[in-house]
């Protein structure tokens, strides 16, 4: 059996949560199919050494060239496939974030590949991956397989869970030399600007939405006073993205981000279709709504009947009481 | 400036979704189609450049007869020229793809611009393989598109920021929501559109790279528990939270 690769992307000194997901998802496939599992890391990946031996990860192969300090989907792609074609990947998997969407069709197409983006589910039956995939923003699921010999895959983030090995694995750390050069960055970050401090919704683990019931801009303390105690970030409906209550990046839905956290919060949202789409997969849904009848209460896992500004600073107290 | 522009057609966002009898496609009956809403985004940046700095925008899309309705709805936006690559099947992306990189080699388009993601399958991938068979640089989720000259800066959406990014004509965007504001077309638009000619291409089916083995719907269970607005009821949802679902 060839490699599985996953590609590993930093956040400031450790690793992204989507990265260890896909360290847990190959080494499953690996127990299947009795292939190897290594690590891509573009940077110094003996800052990453430690975290990745915890999740099992047994080969970090990294790339250290000066060219490649800023990302490029051109530049990195290429260096991707070098990987690939080196290691005999049969396998590939990225995370279903804007860095992964972008690279793995470029690294597939290369590869000769055949890619499923934003896949929910890897299971192998009689020696067959068949790969889950929502579409129609989670309507419905379709399963699939791959027809050609090299696979190529982005797994949503937080749908895959990252397990800690129960026996910590020594990781080798092998540097890649890549063949690159300036005509190879045809595409070029120039730069990248964040929103200090603010976790974004499609990464978080809890995810807090306004509505349009929150009559306001200003009423976001009351789901900001509720984040801050559980870690959460904030999202909206559409309504309150047009009203040019909240930045588009916040958006959860059909026409914004499609969420899986652990805890979704909706929070005097009606639940129209086009919402429920980029939400439905969370683990958990509270919605709180003073409609009974609200279409949120028909996915929601709890449901709290009841006028947020009464309701939701009673609910933050006694979250408030539990978390000390 | 040469534009090319490629759309395709999906069902309403609102369309209910119900598995076909043969269990790998979706039951059509009832839905109404309309131009996916992130290709209105990329029709109109087209069409602003064109505003612009001259040039023509060509609009095209591989499918089925009744895709020619969302080329109309662009020609009456104001795309100069329509291209249909006709075909029945349901090709995977890397099907659509190649097909549409064909003809753009012809063409040769200075600048491509896609959705960020059609809302059917949501396959996430048309934009980036269209430019890794042109090797062209491509940015995706695109929120803000300068041109000047050969050079082009981008800004595109990326988890908890922006990205800027640079890149050299010829070259291929996808347009994220945020970009523009889509026009509607107006009546005499939609009447002369129905008059432009378009140009149907044959569709080169070279296989599939992925097969649909099953598509159901999700059956996810929900615990259901619905309380009233009282200090207890509240408590009840908070300890549920805590001790059964372990999520806080
Ligand atoms: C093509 C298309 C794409 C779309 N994409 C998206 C998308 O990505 N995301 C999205 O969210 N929407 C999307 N929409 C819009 C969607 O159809 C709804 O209009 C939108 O989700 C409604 O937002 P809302 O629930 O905040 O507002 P409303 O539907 O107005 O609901 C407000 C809710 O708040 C409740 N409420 C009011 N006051 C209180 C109070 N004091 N206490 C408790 N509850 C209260 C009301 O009972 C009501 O249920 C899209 C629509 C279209 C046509
Ligand atoms: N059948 C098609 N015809 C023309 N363009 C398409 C087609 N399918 C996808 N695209 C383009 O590719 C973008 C991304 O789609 P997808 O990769 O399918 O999510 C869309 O927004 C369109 O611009």
């Amino acid at each position: 059996m060839g490699k599985i690769l996953v590609l590993l992307e930093s956040n400031k000194e450790t690793l992204k949560r989507s990265s260890l997901e896909l360290i847990t998802a190959a080494n499953n496939l690996a127990k299947v199919n009795a292939s190897k599992v290594a690590g891509i890391f573009f940077g110094n990946a003996e800052n990453i050494k430690s975290i990745v031996s915890q999740y099992g990860l047994e080969e970090v192969i990294s790339i250290s060239h000066p060219l490649l300090a800023n990302h490029s989907s051109t530049a990195y792609s290429k260096v991707i496939e070098q990987i690939a074609k080196a290691e005999g990947a049969d396998i590939v998997l990225f995370s279903a974030n804007a860095t992964g969407l972008e690279l793995a069709p470029r690294v597939a197409t290369k590869l000769g590949a055949g890619y499923i983006a934003d896949c929910t589910g890897l299971q192998y039956s009689n020696g067959e991956l068949i790969i889950t995939k929502p579409i129609y923003a989670g309507k419905a699921l379709t399963t699939n397989k791959i027809l050609k010999p090299i696979k190529v895959l982005s797994l949503r983030p937080n749908v895959f869970t990252a397990v800690k090995s129960d026996v910590a694995v020594s990781t080798s750390v092998k540097e890649f030399t890549p063949q690159i050069s300036d005509a190879d960055f045809g595409a070029k970050v120039l730069e990248t600007k964040l929103n200090e401090g603010k976790l974004d919704v499609s990464e978080a683990d809890i995810v807090i939405s306004g509505g349009r019931g929150l009559k306001g801009p200003e009423n976001y303390y009351l789901l900001d006073n509720l984040a801050a105690i559980l870690g959460g970030a904030i999202g909206s409906s559409r309504a309150n993205v047009d009203a040019g209550w909240r930045p588009h990046s916040e958006q959860v839905g059909q026409t914004g981000k499609t969420v899986s956290p652990s805890l979704y919060i909706a929070v005097a949202i009606s639940g129209a279709v086009q919402h429920l789409a980029g939400m439905s997969s969370s683990k958990v849904i509270v919605a709180i709504n003073k409609d009974k009848d609200a279409p949120i209460f028909k996915v929601a896992d709890y449901g709290i009947v009841g006028d947020i500004f009464e309701v939701l600073p009673k609910f933050t107290e006694k979250v408030k009481a539990i978390k000390g | 400036m040469k534009v090319l522009v490629c759309a395709s057609k999906v069902p309403d966002t609102t369309a209910k979704i119900a598995v076909g009898a043969d269990k790998k496609s979706i039951d059509s009956k009832g839905i109404k189609f309309i131009l996916n809403p992130y290709d209105e985004f990329a029709i109109e940046e087209g069409i602003r450049i064109k505003e612009k700095s001259g040039g023509d925008v060509t609009v095209i899309t591989v499918g089925d007869d009744s895709s020619q309705e969302i080329l109309r709805t662009a020609l009456a936006m104001g795309c100069d020229t329509a291209i249909h690559i006709k075909t029945n099947s349901s090709p995977d992306s890397y099907q659509v793809a190649e097909n549409l990189a064909a003809v753009a080699k012809n063409l040769k388009p200075d600048l491509i611009i896609m959705g960020r993601q059609s809302i059917d399958f949501d396959s996430l991938q048309v934009p980036s393989i269209t430019a890794e068979l042109l090797d062209i640089p491509s940015v995706s989720v695109v929120v803000n598109l300068t041109i000047d000259g050969n050079k082009v800066t981008a800004e595109r959406e990326v988890e908890g920021g922006k990205e800027v990014v640079s890149l050299n004509l010829p070259c291929l965007i996808s347009a994220q929501k945020g970009l523009n504001e889509p026009r509607y077309p107006k009546l005499p638009d939609i009447m002369k559109a129905k008059k432009k000619p378009i140009e149907e291409v044959a569709f080169i089916d070279s296989g599939k790279s992925v097969e649909v083995l099953e598509i159901h719907l999700p059956d996810k269970k929900r615990v259901g528990k619905i309380v009233g607005d009282s200090d207890a009821e509240i408590s009840e949802v908070v300890k549920m939270l805590h001790e059964d679902s372990k999520v806080i």
